[in-house]
């Protein structure tokens, strides 16, 4: 038989053969593409978020001691909602301008904190060092330290803009 | 090109060989039951790999269990999908299985030199049952919490231990975070490890001692 269905160029095993291969191909890519999908669809909502939030009064900060600020933001993450915390620091400067620095290292994202003593941010990850105005000192940082844009009410609250997504 | 890496890897992993032990073997003439066997391995890999899948997202836990399964049925793209899957799967293969077995019991196949195909082949029932017991409870709604409850309330009949078991069961006297636990435990990781070891002996002797013929009307 075999042989027989040789003279038509095709034999019954490579037809057979070929058929598995592309049905197979066919199954795989309607089970697989959609678990791709799966896989990343969290990735693929972006949360964004664009307010003013209050961060406290700033009259009787110290002249050119960096603040430490800190509220949570709760979103809905998954089916779940979460509150992640943010670090803001505030420092008043001669001219009665504020500097408000996000306290996240513009490195690799760890959290950075002012270290008096050598009147430095520091960020305890890799080591980077950050100046009183943001600039960078040493270390691995790609940038300054990232600023919010800010206003101060009439009451003399703190108010940043916080953009994110 | 293709041929002479063939024979590269061949020469080395022998998958010829294998190719031709388990797939080219001699068969009787047989019909569509015999297919029955092949279709609960097949469900069996679509359980692992949609299973696997599902937790990515399913969070074992009373707080979590529910939403996290109204997260991937109603925010996953695809979600309804997989999750549909696995739990369909788990019906078919109870179903499939059961037919297996039928049509071994039917067919005398269970004779020499094959009993201990059937005695694994009854082993893995009752994992696969262990599997749908223990995945009905996952979803921690009001049917699986109940459906446990009965299901491990049942075990009291036993005389002496009955008390004992149910209460390992649930890993405690009621159900709870601890039964939720244990029994996403058993479902991933324990009845899993069981069911290949078990399979593997299965499908070996399968392969080894080759299939029963139907048998004929004076047999």
């Amino acid at each position: 038989m075999g042989e027989e269905s040789h003279e038509h160029g095709i034999s019954r095993r490579s037809f057979v053969t070929g058929v598995i291969g592309v049905l197979g191909g066919i199954i795989s890519a309607i089970v697989g593409l959609p678990a791709i999908g799966y896989l990343i669809s969290p990735a693929l909502k972006r949360e964004s978020a664009d307010e003013w939030i209050p961060l406290g009064w700033v009259d009787d900060l110290p002249e050119g001691e960096p603040a430490l600020f800190s509220f949570t933001l709760t979103k809905q993450v998954g089916w779940e909602r979460t509150a992640f915390s943010y670090g803001v620091y505030v420092v008043r400067k001669a001219d009665g301008e504020l500097d408000v620095f996000s306290n996240v290292c513009t490195h690799v994202g760890c959290r950075v904190s002012w270290d008096e003593d050598i009147a430095e941010y520091v960020c305890p990850c890799h080591d980077g060092h950050f100046a009183r105005d943001g600039a960078i000192i040493s270390g691995p940082v790609p940038r300054p330290l990232d600023r919010y844009e800010y206003r101060v009410e009439e009451d003399g609250r703190l108010m940043i803009h916080l953009q994110e997504g | 090109m293709i041929e002479r890496f063939g024979n590269w890897l061949d020469t080395r992993l022998g998958l010829r060989t294998i190719y031709a032990t388990v797939l080219d073997r001699k068969v009787p003439k047989v019909n569509w039951s015999f297919t029955l066997g092949s279709a609960t391995l097949f469900l069996v890999v679509m359980q692992g790999v949609t299973g696997i899948f599902l937790t990515v997202y399913y969070v074992p836990h009373p707080d979590q269990a529910y939403d996290s399964i109204n997260y991937i049925m109603n925010e996953v793209a695809f979600g309804w999908l997989i999750r549909g899957i696995h739990h369909w799967g788990a019906t078919l293969m109870v179903v499939t299985v059961v037919l297996h077995m039928l049509r071994t019991f039917f067919y005398a196949a269970y004779k020499y030199p094959r009993e201990l195909t059937w005695i694994t082949g009854v082993l893995l029932l009752l994992v696969t049952l262990g599997m749908g017991f223990t995945g009905y409870l996952l979803p921690w709604n009001q049917r699986s919490y109940w459906a446990t409850t009965v299901g491990t309330n049942i075990t009291e009949t036993v005389p002496f231990i009955g008390d004992f078991v149910n209460q390992a069961l649930r890993g405690g006297d009621e159900l709870s975070t601890l039964t939720l636990s244990r029994f996403f435990s058993a479902h991933i990781w324990m009845l899993p490890a069981a069911l290949l070891g078990i399979l593997g002996i299965h499908l070996y002797l399968v392969v080894r001692l080759g299939i029963s013929h139907i048998p004929e009307k004076d047999e």
